[in-house]
């Protein structure tokens, strides 16, 4: 009868497992055809052509660095545009109202808001159109590269645009845990201006709470393929697309080139966090001194200044981005200078829906399945840890980062040679439990809080009352969490709408969903048909989140308590 | 902006409650109207929920805005009821030490002096501050090895280092033991009198009052 306690106890097994197999398991998946081994193309002798062959792939130094460097430059203005926020705003009114703005654009997807971007900042995008003929001058398209430019300042700032919000949410649950309030209010009233008084007396606290989200940016950034097709220049590309570009190629032989890649890229990826484990060092030591010297009042207006500004110019560049692709959606007919599509009609849209529904349709099961499997996970990972009544440790706390730190080019496509070995078929499955991968670790960053902060006392009231464990669970613990179990699903579910490459690599490119169909449309001239397919794929976590929010709201109508 | 802006420090300059009250939407909680002399302490006493640390809070420039005040907050001659709190020079002390932890308790005081001065000139006066508070030989110490007492004398000696012109006391010693409360309190009075400091003081312990031996405000009545 007592099945609950040992089943739940089992499930931070599974998960750990769930989640340390597939990572290991790929990343020795391309190890072996990295150095040849890989029978079912005819290698069967251990050999380093392969790396040979990368080595003289055009480009490679390009490659290496843009993927390195956009990285690196783009976490660290995402960091700084927060930090700067943070530390100018908080506690003030403007801060709770930036707070409402860009935490709903959390949801939306990394694909969408590059797509959104370039249409934003091209040549003949929205921006410059607004811009002319008047007071610009341009009649035609201005001649710059965006997005695409060599140096991938498009790239950097796409990633930055969605990093900053993910920082800035991050940042927010942290700062309670470090006593953020209490340590700025006293460094104020001993004379610290604001920003110096962030700087000095919270961010030294806030910062390693921080740093596990900072080095899933990082590691994201180094490796983004979605992104970075959209975005990133193409020739040479960055170095995840380019390992993309050969798995895919018809030439077969390309695939040992490809995981050699995939190794350098985790390299790659190793490189840019080692960097900035060291910068994090160098900073610690250069900043002993000053956090000591009482300065009060340096640079106090440029925080400010910087951190409204670039704050500000967030917000306007992602609202105009969406904006703008709303337009494209609706336009029928938009020559250049024109600020305005005109006339505006809804024939993109009846055009999509005839083709859309197939992917919106997966891309919904695909969400929904990896969504229902990691809430389950994470639920039972947490009612583990309140029988135990003990927390996670901190080397299960790295487990559950793990997909987020290694690049999911480097062990997507060791996954895939498992799959066919093994004889899986690739398809709706495969590439749910994938999505998984991304999909629990989110879940359980976003439910952890309210889980273990649930006053253990009600659940003594239920046990005193006559209640058993699997009673409390069900009928006690788990309703009063209605609420942050439904947002956490719903980030989840933002979390797999917006996967791109696990659903193109263990899908076997034939499984479509609104992702892949907007990234492979975005590389296409046709900007309207593409401005729907984002909008698509940005309108399901909307609504998810609607969901997550209304659903407890209605259902608990009349226990207003719950709802705080 | 890098000069750092000091306002005239008259020591002597008493502080001043001009009809200060507070509401909370249009019901109002709390007024007093007072004037402290320079090493006077003027205590507040009361149940809790009267707002008497909202009060303070005013006074402080910390305000929530859940709140809304009126009346004026004067040191001598300056204005300070529309300053913000850092520009205020006014000696806070919580009832949590609060050091801050990813500092050694000789950073914790460096970063309350005033700055200026070579690394080798701080490092000797903080020296000397520790001495002063019995901790001598501490500075390289993590504040989280510290007993409750020597926490709340270095909170202590880092509000002093700042040079404030007037002290704010919300409820120093209830945190404290019984043993450490007296030491504590007599203390924190003489340091209040050697600098001439005028105090303003929350709380709901009528030992502390008795202690401080100045006016008596009650509250919630």
């Amino acid at each position: 009868m007592p099945v609950f306690r040992p089943g739940i106890r089992l499930i931070p097994r599974l998960t750990v497992l769930l989640l340390i197999l597939p990572v290991t398991a790929g990343l020795g998946g391309v190890l072996a055809p990295a150095f040849g081994w890989l029978p079912a193309l005819g290698g069967q002798a251990w050999t380093l052509a392969p790396w040979q062959a990368l080595w003289q792939a055009p480009g490679l130094a390009d490659m290496l660095r843009l993927s390195l460097l956009t990285g690196l430059v783009s976490t660290l203005v995402a960091l700084a545009i927060v930090m700067l926020f943070l530390g100018a705003f908080l506690e003030t009114p403007l801060f709770r109202l930036v707070r409402r703005l860009l935490s709903p654009l959390l949801a939306v997807p990394h694909a969408a808001a590059a797509i959104a971007l370039a249409f934003l900042l091209a040549p003949s995008g929205w921006a410059s159109r607004l811009a002319s003929p008047r007071p610009s001058g341009w009649t035609r398209p201005p001649d710059y590269l965006f997005p695409g430019d060599p140096d991938g300042l498009a790239l950097i700032a796409g990633l930055v645009l969605k990093e900053v919000p993910f920082l800035l949410l991050m940042s927010l649950a942290a700062l309670p845990q470090c006593r953020a309030h209490e340590r700025l209010m006293v460094a104020r009233a001993l004379g610290y201006g604001r920003v110096n008084a962030f700087a000095k007396a919270v961010l030294p606290g806030l910062y390693p709470l921080i740093r596990l989200p900072v080095y899933a940016v990082i590691a994201f950034a180094t490796s983004t393929v979605e992104v970075a097709i959209i975005l990133g220049p193409s020739t040479p590309p960055s170095l995840a697309v380019a390992v993309v570009r050969w798995l895919n190629d018809p030439d077969l032989a390309l695939r040992f080139q490809a995981s050699a890649g995939a190794l350098l890229q985790l390299g790659v990826t190793a490189l840019a966090l080692l960097l900035w484990w060291g910068g994090e060092c160098l900073v610690r030591r250069l900043l002993a001194g000053w956090l000591e010297g009482g300065g009060r009042h340096r640079g106090e207006t440029l925080g400010r200044l910087l951190g409204g500004g670039l704050t500000g110019l967030t917000i306007v560049l992602l609202g105009a981005s969406l904006g703008g692709l709303a337009l494209w959606s609706l336009a029928a007919y938009w020559p250049f200078p024109a600020a305005w599509p005109s006339p505006m009609t809804l024939a993109t849209w009846r055009e999509a829906a005839d083709t859309a529904l197939g992917p919106l349709g997966h891309t919904a099961s695909i969400g929904l399945g990896s969504t229902l499997l990691s809430v389950v996970l994470v639920i039972g990972c947490l009612e583990a840890e309140t029988l135990r009544r003990r927390p996670l440790r901190p080397g299960a706390q790295l487990i559950l980062y793990l997909p987020l730190l290694v690049p999911p080019v480097a062990f997507l496509y060791g996954l895939v040679q498992l799959q066919a070995q093994l004889g899986l078929a690739a398809g709706w499955t495969a590439v749910t439990l994938g999505h998984s991968l991304f999909v629990l670790p989110y879940v359980f960053l976003s439910l952890a809080e309210s889980y273990r902060r649930l006053d253990p006392r009600w659940g003594q009231i239920a046990a005193a009352l006559g209640a058993s464990r699997a009673g409390i669970f069900w009928r006690v613990r788990l309703p009063m969490l209605t609420a942050p179990i439904a947002v956490a699903a719903a980030v989840g579910f933002a979390v797999s709408v917006g996967q791109y490459l696990p659903t193109l690599l263990l899908g076997a490119g034939r499984l479509a969903t609104l992702t892949t169909e907007a990234v492979s449309l975005a590389s296409g001239g046709d900007r309207r048909l593409t401005a729907v397919y984002a909008l698509g794929q940005l309108a399901l976590p909307a609504l998810g989140f609607l969901l997550a929010i209304g659903l407890p709201r209605f259902l608990f109508r009349h226990r207003r308590q719950l709802l705080t | 902006m890098t000069q750092e802006p000091r306002p005239p420090m008259p020591e002597t300059s008493p502080l001043i409650l001009e009809r200060v009250a507070i509401f909370q939407g249009s019901h109002p909680l709390v007024a007093v109207d007072a004037r402290i002399a320079p090493g006077e302490v003027l205590t507040l006493m009361g149940p809790s929920g009267v707002g008497k640390s909202t009060l303070l809070a005013q006074v402080a420039g910390f305000l929530s805005p859940a709140f809304s005040a009126t009346g004026r907050i004067r040191l001598g001659d300056d204005d300070l009821t529309r300053r913000p709190p850092e520009r205020r020079r006014l000696g806070l002390l919580f009832q949590d030490p609060l050091l801050f932890p990813h500092l050694s308790v000789g950073g914790n005081l460096a970063f309350g002096m005033r700055p200026g001065g070579g690394r080798r000139e701080r490092r000797r006066l903080v020296g000397e501050a520790l001495a002063d508070i019995g901790l001598a030989g501490f500075a390289g110490r993590d504040p989280a090895t510290l007993s409750g007492g020597q926490r709340a004398r270095v909170a202590l000696m880092r509000v002093l280092l700042a040079e404030p012109r007037a002290m704010l006391l919300d409820e120093p010693f209830s945190k404290l033991d019984a043993a450490l409360r007296d030491e504590m309190r007599r203390l924190v009075f003489a340091r209040i009198r050697d600098r001439g400091l005028p105090t303003l003081m929350v709380t709901h312990d009528r030992e502390d009052a008795e202690a401080a031996d100045g006016r008596i405000i009650e509250l919630g009545n």
